[in-house]
Order: C-alpha cells, then structure tokens, then sequence
C-alpha cells in the first residue's frame, strides 16, 4: 500500500472510533453547528465528543501545523480526510471564521508569537471571531473605509462604525480594518485584533428580509486596543485584507452545489408529479432543473480544480473572485428553484411542517450572496482588469 | 489525480498547440473551404497527424499505438477547435478508434494501421433522424446466409463520403427505443449497394446521407456481440461525446481570445472599446462560463480514464456546458467585433459556423441537459 492508501485507511478507522452517527445526519437547525467561543455551549454529547476527538487529533484544522493547533496534513493527505469526511456526511465540527478567515491571514502575515496565541485559540474554538471590514459608506469601495485609530504611543484609540458585522453580537474577537493614516487611501489602513469586550464596543442586530438577523451594526466610542494587537505591517492592512478577501471569496463559492448539495430535481421529485415515463410532469421546470444540473456538476469540478491549482499555485490569483461570483450566482439560481419546486408549500414562513420557514428564509438569505464579500459586479470588474487584462475606462 | 495536466500531458499541450498553429491555422481551413474540396480536409495533413502520433493516442500498445486516454486526446481536440482545423481525427482516431478497441483482433488489424499511419478514414454511421438519438435507431440487419444484410438510411455522417470504412449501427432485434438488441457493423466503402450523397455543412465540412440497399455483409464485420451492439456503441459515443466537448472548447477558447485582442485594439468615442464597462461585465461572464466548461471537460475525460461509474454522467454534463459556454463565446464574438464580425474576411463567423455543426454532432446541449435529468431519476 502507498503511504495515502495508508493514510486512507488509518483515517476511515479513525473516523469510525470518533465521529458519532449523530455527527453524520444533516444539519437541520443553526445550534447543529458548533461555532466554539468564550459562551459556546454543545447541543449534545455526541456533538462535544466529536469537536474534542478532532481538537485533540488536530482535525479542527488539519493542514495547520502542530504547533498551532493542526494536524500538519499535506495538501494531498487533506483533500483524503475531506473525501473520508464526505464519504461518511461527517459534519464539521468546528464552525468558525478563524479557521476559514483569519487564520490564513495569521499564518501568511502573523509573527511567531501572534500564530502560536492566536491559532491555537482558534483550533481549540476557544475564541469566536468577527470580520470588522464594510462600513456604512464603504460597501464595494471598501477601501475608503473611515473608522480611524489615533495613535497614542502604545496603543491605539479606535472610533467609527462597521456594517454587516456577520455574528458580532456573539462574537468574542474582532479582526478589523481601521484607517491610521488619512492622507493615503491604500496605505492608510491597518489590520487590527481586539476583544470585543472591550469599553467602547457595542452591537445591534440588523433585521433583514429573511427575517433573521446574521448581521450587526458595530460602534466603536474611544476603544482602547494595544499596538501588539497589529497583524502585519502598520498602514499595510489592504495587503492582509485583500488575501484575506480571497479566502472569504473561497468560502463563499463552495455553496453552490460546489459542496456536493446534490440533484435538487431528483430531491424535488417526491413532492413533484411524474408522467408515465417517471419524468418530472412540469417540463419547463424539469429543463430548468436539468440545466442547473449542469451547471453545479459543472462548478463542482470547476471547484475541485480550482483548489487542486491552488495547492500548485497554478491558478491566477484573482481566481477566487470568478469562484465567487460563478459559486453565488448558481446558489441564488438553486434557491429561486428551489422555490418554484415547493410551490405554496416553499411559501410558509412559520409552520412547523415548514421548518420555520427553511424554505423560504433560506431563498431570501441567498440574495446576499452576490452582495457580501465583495458584489457579482465588482467581481466582473475584478475579472476582467486582473485576469483578462481589459483597460480601465 | 488532480484536475490539471500533468508535465507529459503539458508537453503534449505544447506540441499539438505549435502543430495546428504553423501547419493547420484558420487560413488552412479558408484554403479548403475556397477550393471546394470534396473531402472538405486534407489528406496530406491527416498524414502529419500520424507522424505527430496523434491518430495512434487512443490505440493501445499492444495494437501499436500509444495507448493514451481521452484527456490527450482532448488536448489535441482542444487545439483543433481553437485552429478551426479539418481534420477526420474526431471521428476517425477518437470515435472510431474506441468502437474498434471493443473488436477482436482480426478487425483491429484490419484497420488500426491504416489509422495509425494516417491513411485510413472512418465514418460514423449513427444518427437516422435530423437530431441525435441513438436509442431509437431502426435500420435492419437481418441474418443472410452466414453474414447479415443491411438495409436502411443514416445521415450526418461526418466525412461519409471520404471514409474507407464505416462503423454502423443497425438492429438485429428489437424495436426502435431498446438498447437489446443493436449489432455495430465495419462496412467497408466499395460494398455494393452502399451508397454516399456528400453535401457541405455550414462550417465547410462535408457530411453524408448514406443508404444501405442490400448490402451484404459476412459475420466477421460484427464489431463486438452480435446484440449487444449498444455496449459498442456506448463506448464510442462516450469517447465521441467528450471529445467534441473538449474540441467545443477550444473553438470557445479561440473565439474569446480573439474577441478581448480585438476589445484592446478596436477604438470609438476616443477610447479603446474594452475599457467600457458593459462590454467588460459581459467578457468577464464568458470567462467564467468557459473556465467552468473546462473543467466539466478534463473531469469528464479523467473519469472516463479511471473507468469510473460517474464518467457517463458527467460526459452529458461536459457536453452540455461545453455547448452552452461556446455558443456564448460565438455569440458574443460576433456582436462585440460589430459590423466586422459579419463579414467573411474576418474568421469569427467562423468559429460560430464550426460551434454550431459541433454541438449537433452526437447530441446537442438540450439532450445532454435530459439525459443528466434522465440519469439523476427525473
């Protein structure tokens, strides 16, 4: 057996001792999902057993290094535990925009002394984070961001306000971007961590259409945050948060059936009618089904490609943003069908039999998606400056 | 395996993509078109595909060839379709070549060689209706003495007229729409009561109506069981399916590029046209449509390769997205060169003519739409 055949069959051994079948059904309602944190608290016993099985094996974060809380998998030996993982639908058992966001930022930009902190928190879940980036006048053109830090020696004074702040009111760190130079727009910004805790920090919950509220408002009245709590260099924060960007962008495109969501025709198809040769009976909405079909097979291999590239540093690096944008645009599609499928059924909002709504609170949530991280058209402007080298106007 | 190229494969890349452009670029194609050649491709550079090795890639060893899979020759048919150059490759050493794997030795010596050393040609007698659909093939093979006697018409065969065998599909039993049933016959050209009406295709190809009237032929051009045809017939439409797709995108690949060359250069209202927004957004659309049909693509042809069970799926999701992304390339092409893009002078237009007769060549987007529809239960 070659060393990854070992490591395959190592890995199914291991997962079939600690990950609980539990662990392996779908996540059908948000405290599924372990987020980790100073207030986390489990679901259930089969929930803690997995998260501290994979804490302690360092499958939290498995191509972080030992030393920062991973498992120090190669890219290859990563991509087996992720087939091994979806093999058996084995759930994540750590949610977190440390693993997905700042820690790749940390690991490219931190100092040895801010990754082995840090990271480790992050790894063990002992820390929630929040992303402080668009403000109320900074959306697409985020770099004119004003939230500004004066400079007082050894620590900074930080005053301003951040939008779409994803689970600030529950977030225990904030990674942010604050101005600390006014007279230069890109090199005037700088990467900064604090607790949200600290004086000065407060939050408000933003209602949105789906009528749930994943986004605050975040106010920042003279808070104190020290000047160690830099990432990267001062003024040049642009550079962590554009790399970081990438990573959010990345995220963001594996939903889109680039996670393996499956058929939504053949899912559909209990609830729908069939003619007498089993096909769906509407067979507008079947065409429709049947292109999305092609379209998500097709972005799934677009997506396994684009991480395979990445692993070589093949790809361009402004690939994220077409990942973004073709990712988003395909989960918005996915949803609006997902709508037409379900019918008057897809409609109810509070019914028990609808899950709450799922339905459509799940459809309306979508919508963000070509907005957050960066809108479908600044991606298009992204694309076509960066990759297809198109002039500027 | 990882979704890229391997170095072999790369250096395949290099070569076939330095082959079409000195010796078969677009320009080749106009010479044949203007000329009206009958073949509709040349026979002089079909014996350069042989000694470049490409008509031997999906050969095995053993039979000579190199014993390759269909993501080199995908390579190869990327850079075809980027040249727009006519050549019998995709039916002949892709198709053709995986239908004669699947025959004994006898007829694999027959006409492997003459593959191999780019002499021979082959047609694809397949569809019987004016859109692809191989499960409701009709025509007759009925038991005559030892052998079988063919009668029946097929239509868009791809150099038809120029092929010194065919490979046809006929039924020996069943109805129209079962897969028992299908015999795969080798009907070599000077068979009596074979015969080929050529005529030219909108991308200058010539492609054949062919009837059998009576054509005799013994056991021994059974390709395969005789009845199970539809195995045969699977394999080829598979390596034929993923092939075109793979040529669909490098006819995308070469439309787009030409088209943002000419967003860079073509100037109105004092500033170069690609510095408009409206046309960036669009461009950059098509971008992403044609990196996500490529990788559907070399998906495609490596679960094919591997062998693997989801390789028929995803060779009707290649297809069909490779169709879909190329036909916006083509589209766009034309509308954003403006009035040059009409003109004949300018190759654009045909790169639009050479989509459109490549997507119709074994099942278009809309079937291979259904057939995922199909395969995923609905």
């Amino acid at each position: 057996m070659s060393d990854l055949e070992t490591f395959r069959a190592e890995t199914r051994d291991w997962l079939e001792t600690n990950c609980p079948a539990e662990m392996c059904e779908p996540v059908r309602d948000d405290d599924d999902v372990f987020w980790g944190g100073r207030n986390a608290t489990f679901k259930n016993e089969a929930q803690k057993a997995w998260f501290e099985a994979c804490v302690a094996k360092g499958y939290t974060v498995p191509e972080w290094p030992e030393a920062y809380g991973g498992a120090g998998l190669s890219p290859v030996e990563g991509k087996v535990l992720k087939q091994e993982m979806a093999r058996i639908k084995a759930r994540p058992p750590l949610s977190s925009f440390g693993i997905w966001m700042l820690g790749p930022a940390l690991l490219q930009f931190g100092n040895e002394e801010q990754k082995v902190h840090y990271l480790n928190q992050i790894a063990r879940g002992e820390i929630r984070w929040c992303q402080g980036y668009s403000e109320p006048g900074s959306g697409s053109d985020l770099v004119s961001l004003q939230t500004f830090g004066e400079d007082k020696g050894d620590h900074w004074i930080v005053n301003g306000q951040k939008i779409w702040t994803s689970y600030a009111d529950k977030a225990d760190w904030i990674f942010c971007l604050v101005r600390t130079d006014k007279s230069d727009k890109y090199r005037g910004i700088s990467f900064l961590l604090f607790d949200m805790e600290s004086e000065g920090v407060s939050t408000k919950p933003i209602l949105l259409i789906s009528g749930n509220s994943p986004f605050c408002e975040t106010f920042f009245d003279n808070v104190k945050v020290p000047k160690h709590q830099i990432v990267g260099e001062l003024n040049r924060g642009w550079d962590v948060a554009k790399y970081l960007l990438g990573h959010e962008r990345e995220m963001i495109s594996n939903m889109g059936g680039g996670d393996g969501s499956g058929s939504l025709g053949k899912a559909m198809k209990p609830s729908l009618g069939t003619d007498a040769m089993g096909r769906l009976d509407e067979p507008i909405l079947r065409a429709q089904l049947a292109e999305l079909d092609v379209d998500a097979l097709a972005f799934k291999a677009m997506a396994e490609r684009f991480m395979d590239e990445l692993k070589t540093k093949k790809n361009h690096p402004a690939t994220p943003n077409m990942m973004k944008y073709v990712g988003t645009e395909l989960n918005k599609r996915r949803h609006e069908l997902v709508m037409s499928a379900g019918g008057s059924e897809a409609l109810e909002w509070e019914s028990e039999a609808s899950g709450g709504g799922a339905k459509s609170r799940d459809w309306l949530r979508t919508k963000a998606n070509s907005i957050e991280g960066g809108t479908s058209e600044v991606m298009l402007n992204v694309i076509s400056k960066r990759i297809l080298e198109l002039p500027d106007g | 395996m990882p979704l890229y190229l391997n170095d072999d494969q790369a250096m395949l890349q290099d070569s076939a993509s330095e082959f079409m452009k000195n010796e078969a670029p677009v320009s080749h194609l106009r010479e044949f078109r203007d000329m009206n050649c009958k073949d509709g491709f040349g026979h002089a550079l079909w014996k350069q595909f042989a000694e470049m090795g490409f008509t031997g890639i999906l050969v095995s060893e053993e039979d000579g060839g190199l014993g390759l899979g269909n993501v080199e020759a995908g390579i190869v048919l990327e850079e075809i379709g980027r040249n727009l150059t006519p050549s019998p490759f995709l039916t002949t050493s892709v198709a053709g070549v995986e239908g004669l794997n699947a025959a004994g030795k006898d007829m694999r010596d027959r006409w492997l060689p003459g593959i191999l050393s780019g002499d021979t040609v082959l047609g694809l007698a397949i569809d019987e209706s004016t859109k692809h659909r191989p499960e409701n093939i009709a025509m007759k093979a009925e038991r005559s003495g030892n052998g079988f006697r063919l009668n029946g018409k097929k239509q868009f065969v791809i150099q038809g007229g120029s092929a010194d065998m065919m490979i046809v599909a006929a039924r020996t039993g069943g109805t129209a729409g079962e897969t028992d049933g299908l015999t795969v016959f080798a009907v070599e050209k000077d068979a009596a009561g074979l015969s080929a009406e050529s005529a030219r295709l909108v991308d200058s190809a010539m492609a054949a109506h062919v009837e059998f009237d009576n054509v005799e032929v013994t056991a021994d051009a059974v390709i395969g069981e005789v009845d199970q045809g539809w195995d045969v017939l699977t394999r080829m439409l598979r390596a034929g399916r993923v092939g075109s797709a793979a040529e669909t995108v490098g006819v995308g690949a070469g439309a787009m590029d030409m088209t943002i060359d000419y967003l860079k250069q073509r100037k109105q209202f004092d500033k170069v046209i690609g510095s408009f927004q409206a046309l960036q957004h669009r461009t950059a659309h098509l971008y992403s449509e044609m990196e996500v049909a490529r990788s559907a693509v070399i998906k495609a042809q490596q679960l094919l390769d591997e062998g693997n069970d989801g390789a028929e799926l995803m060779v009707s999701v290649a297809k069909a997205k490779a169709g879909r992304a190329t036909n916006l390339a083509v589209r766009e092409g034309v509308q954003m060169h403006g009035g040059i893009g009409m003109t004949d002078e300018y190759d654009i237009g045909l790169y639009m003519k050479r989509d459109r007769a490549l997507a119709e060549f074994m099942g278009d987007a809309n079937y291979h739409a259904n057939r995922v529809a199909e395969m995923n239960g609905y």
